[in-house]
């Protein structure tokens, strides 16, 4: 608890609720004391009043202070509520340790004991020991805590039995150390932070059944008073002095806020809501107006995309994970992006694909998808022409389908929305994708659920759901990494064949070298969200000039590598886009940076093959570092 | 493929076994906690101190009057003999007559749930019809970051909201639209404008919690690949919302529906007492205070077993949706 502490103060409302709990606990130590005389003082000329300088909640049928007798309520209420969460919570250590400490068989009979208790709604439980104890206040305090310790023991038993099962408890009950000695000084130590939050969550629903017990006439009795029992009093005047019933209530209000407050603070359930806080200070770097272009538009190219950037607010000013990209596909071409994750080569693909979302905020000198600027206009101004000639496949075909709506409908509804199918005429044309992607028995598939797929099947019915308009531009995000090897050939093969079917272009994106040379005519190399090369995919392995490229393809298994051994990777920490460093962003892993490379950021310029950016792209590599194998 | 279609049509198989497993299990449970609560109420009238008889009619009761109910009770008989009579009974329907009124217990009892479902349930009908929107409506806007004056000031209203007991709020309502606009009737259950503060007050507490959780859980969900997958295929915010994240979202909450129809009936207890309203919570506690053993022991009675089999049937029902939640339930 000690650790936590920091951190239920660190958020305002942990410090709110702290400070309420000071004051409650003040207030329960120092009312009685001091107004305890003028909170049962009856004043037979001053019945019922309403508030007044001198009774500035008014009064009630006796004549006595509403505000005082409130204040001096506190200590009661709180210490019952106290004496009945101790006594629960005990219970429920006690019920939740005893299968750890018991026989086994005993044991599972208290889990089953606990278990059963816990279906029973608690207020009637209250209701029912109330019965047998009668109508007393102890009555009352004991119901609410047998009441409240079949969840609480549920929770010790849970989280007593994971820590039982660690190394070091297993170590001590070999060493022979009682199992009590195990509990007390092993087990409970580590779950004594959730026990804690739970317990001040129960206390805040102990104060109100306390409450509601007195409330109702069944809990603390006259003369003796709490909030509840003041409450119960109030109401019977409430068309007099509604304040009577409105105090106590406050009171119950701050009580459970301050308690609620200081349990969510302890859990650190406000501690990511405070984090995202501190963002707020977003500086707008660029507004997203569109440049005017002076360049005439190559018309023959389905995507151009110039400058790209993407920016997303940062705590200390805006995040660029892409910075300049610009990519040219023509009809029917394939351009593959390689870079290692965190590069910004997913990032670049939900941006041409227009999925960057707020606040993220893209900017280009020039994004033009099939003549179309898609700079222009309204986020949505060009839904059609996206949703029918631009297709994306994602990484993950397990969590790209929807778990809950057949195939069925959702191949078919981009097609109603976009193309005006009817139903059966987009069930017909999504059958005939199916065929079209080689999935059997399309008729029967498109009834089915995504979990009654294979990851193969999915990745086809994903592509088959690009195909359901007349895609231009494909745009496929590590489209195979989560399948397996034999199906991923099937995968790229199917990718292929639509290509050069339907004239398609595809952007293919890929941590994986030899996926994109295999299938695309153009490479482009990401790092740190710039592009470093640029080069025919047919010279990647024998023209790539920059460091970077040669490492990547470096890393790629060989056919005779083991596959359990782990993949080679390049030294190093690829570039956090919160600390782009000066200079060539590859310098802190480049076997050939210079003094040069620190300071000034070399840009894409023609190299032997295509574009490159470094420095020292015509010098030999250092004699230690060995050369890479050309394919 | 034909093999992956084998397999995907075993592990449907093994699931929909382990869910018929998961149901019997959940149904002896059941069955057990029912018999406890029966043998419960049945003991209860054995465990009060003293007589039972005396304690109902008081000290001033004439002797053969005691003597009369302690007869008509069964009072006297071995206590095994008793417990049978009591089951015999139970399976007829009958629970015995109050020992004040000489009323049909079971009769009183079937008028007054009348009035607390009467409550229960458009309560239960107003939290949904408020939070699921409010809640989905929020994530839309809150998400990743956007709107945070909305998103701060929606939790710390609903944290402040869920703090506030029951019977608190019906205070509050009663001060503010019965005592001080006098739009509606401060009590009793008398025509359609009676029914709006219960209902309100039994509905405020639940709703926003449940709007914090469907807030939570839509958040998530428009996080998840398959709603950008929607996104990607240029759907309407609307069907992206609504067809493609809510179903997912809402799975979870179904798992407090359960929790919240529970605490719903347990809410009418006081709600029922401050509105004077003739339902079963209201007979609960009035026939304790008055110790009118036999009403307690049937209130008691049909409220838990009310309360247990809402619990097991959305324990089932949430089994046959998600089949994760039966991990680790042994
Ligand atoms: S510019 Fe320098 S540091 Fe960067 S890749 Fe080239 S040689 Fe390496």
């Amino acid at each position: 608890m000690r650790r936590r502490r920091p951190e239920v103060l660190r958020t305002p409302l942990g410090i709110v609720g702290i400070t309420l709990l000071v004051i409650l606990a003040l207030l329960a130590v120092l009312a009685p004391l001091v107004w305890g005389d003028r909170a049962t003082a009856t004043h037979t000329d001053n019945m019922l009043a309403g508030p007044s300088p001198e009774h500035w909640a008014g009064t009630d049928n006796l004549g006595r202070d509403i505000l005082f007798r409130t204040l001096v309520a506190t200590r009661l209420s709180i210490v019952l509520t106290l004496a009945a969460t101790i006594f629960g919570v005990g219970l429920g250590l006690l019920l939740g340790m005893a299968p750890l400490l018991l026989p086994r068989r005993l044991g599972r009979l208290v889990v089953a004991f606990v278990n059963v208790l816990l279906g029973f709604p608690s207020l009637l439980m209250v209701l029912f020991l109330a019965v047998i104890l009668g109508v007393s206040t102890t009555s009352a305090l004991l119901a609410i805590g047998i009441a409240i310790a079949p969840p609480f023991a549920r929770l010790v038993y849970a989280l007593g039995a994971g820590v039982a099962e660690r190394d070091f408890v297993a170590a001590a009950r070999i060493a022979g150390v009682h199992p009590l000695r195990i509990m007390v000084r092993h087990v409970l130590p580590n779950i004594a932070e959730p026990l804690v939050v739970n317990a001040t969550v129960t206390a805040s629903s102990v104060l109100l059944a306390f409450g509601g017990l007195s409330f109702l006439g069944i809990g603390v009795q006259a003369p003796q008073f709490d909030w509840g029992r003041l409450m119960q009093d109030g109401l019977a005047i409430i068309y007099d002095n509604p304040l009577a019933a409105l105090a106590p209530g406050v009171a119950f209000v701050l009580t459970g806020l301050a308690l609620n407050l200081t349990g969510e603070a302890a859990a650190g359930t406000f501690g990511a809501k405070s984090r995202i806080r501190t963002t707020r200070s977003l500086t707008e770097r660029r507004s997203v107006s569109p440049r005017s272009n002076t360049r005439d538009a190559d018309t023959d190219l389905v995507l151009d995309v110039r400058d790209l950037e993407i920016a997303f607010p940062g705590p200390y000013g805006p995040v660029s994970p892409v910075r300049g990209v610009s990519i040219a596909l023509r009809a029917g071409e394939a351009v593959g992006i390689v870079g290692e994750s965190g590069s910004g080569k997913s990032m670049t693909a939900l941006a041409v694909a227009q999925l960057v979302e707020e606040p993220g905020r893209v900017t280009a000198e020039r994004l033009t998808f099939c003549a179309t600027d898609l700079r222009s206009g309204r986020r949505t101004a060009h839904d059609a022409l996206l949703g029918t000639s631009l297709a994306v496949v994602f990484q993950d075909p397990m969590t790209s389908l929807n778990p809950v709506m057949r195939l069925g409908s959702q191949l078919g509804e981009a097609a109603r929305r976009h193309q005006g199918l009817t139903r059966r005429q987009a069930s017909a044309r999504a059958a005939d994708r199916l065929r079209a992607v080689h999935l059997s028995d399309p008729e029967r598939r498109l009834r089915q659920y995504p979990h009654e797929f294979s990851g193969g099947m999915r990745q086809r019915a994903m592509i088959a759901m690009g195909l359901m308009g007349t895609p231009r531009l494909i745009v496929a995000d590590e489209p195979t990494t989560a399948l397996d090897m034999t199906v991923q050939r099937q995968v790229l093969d199917l990718l292929q064949e639509i290509r050069r079917k339907h004239g398609t272009a595809l952007l293919l994106i890929s941590h994986d070298v030899s996926v994109v040379s295999s299938i695309c005519e153009r490479v482009l190399v990401m790092y740190a969200g710039r592009i470093v090369e640029d080069l025919p995919a047919a010279d990647l392995y024998t023209q790539a000039r920059h460091p970077y490229t040669r490492a990547l393809i470096g890393a790629v298994p060989e056919m005779t590598t083991d596959l359990d051994a782990p993949l080679a990777t390049i030294a190093g920490q690829p570039v956090d886009p919160r600390h782009v460093p000066d200079g060539c962003a590859f310098a802190a892993r480049c076997p050939r940076v210079t003094d040069r490379c620190r300071q000034e950021e070399p840009t894409l310029q023609a190299g032997p093959a295509g574009t490159v950016a470094c420095w020292h792209v015509g010098d030999p590599l250092p004699a230690e570092t060995k050369e890479v194998a050309v394919g | 493929m034909t093999a992956t279609v084998a397999v995907a049509h075993a592990s449907a198989r093994r699931t929909r076994g382990r869910w018929t497993r998961f149901v019997l299990r959940r149904a002896r449970r059941l069955l057990i906690s029912l018999w406890i609560l029966v043998t419960a109420s049945f003991l209860m009238i054995q465990l009060v101190p003293g007589d039972p008889v005396r304690a109902a009619l008081g000290t001033s009761a004439p002797a053969e009057l005691v003597a009369a109910r302690r007869e008509q009770l069964g009072l006297d008989e071995p206590l095994l003999d008793q417990y049978l009579t009591y089951l015999r009974d139970l399976f007829t329907g009958d629970l015995g007559e109050s020992i004040l009124t000489q009323l049909s217990v079971a009769e009183t009892i079937g008028q007054r749930l009348l009035a607390t479902l009467s409550l229960a349930l458009p309560a239960f009908v107003v939290t949904f019809a408020f939070a699921v929107p409010a809640g989905v409506a929020l994530a839309v806007a809150t998400r990743q970051g956007r709107r945070r004056r909305t998103e701060l000031t929606f939790v710390g209203t609903s944290i402040v909201l869920a703090s506030i007991p029951e019977f608190v709020v019906c205070v509050a309502l009663v001060a503010v639209f019965a005592v001080n606009l006098g739009l509606v009737p401060a009590a009793g259950r008398d025509g359609l404008d009676s029914y709006v503060l219960p209902v309100l007050a039994l509905a405020v507490g639940p709703a926003a919690v449940l709007a914090r959780i469907v807030r939570v859980e839509m958040l998530a969900v428009l996080d998840a690949d398959y709603v950008r997958t929607a996104r990607a295929k240029r759907l309407s915010a609307l069907r992206i919302n609504l067809r493609h994240a809510l179903p997912n979202a809402v799975t979870a909450t179904l798992t407090l529906s359960g929790l919240m129809l529970a605490t719903m009936v347990a809410g009418t207890v006081l709600v029922e007492n401050v509105f004077a309203w003739p339902g079963l919570g209201g007979t609960i506690v009035s026939s304790i205070q008055s110790r009118d053993y036999p009403l307690v022991q049937g209130a008691v009675l049909v409220y838990g077993a009310i309360a247990l089999t809402v619990n097991t049937l959305v324990d089932v029902a949430i089994a046959a949706i998600d089949p994760r939640s039966m991990i680790g339930d042994s």
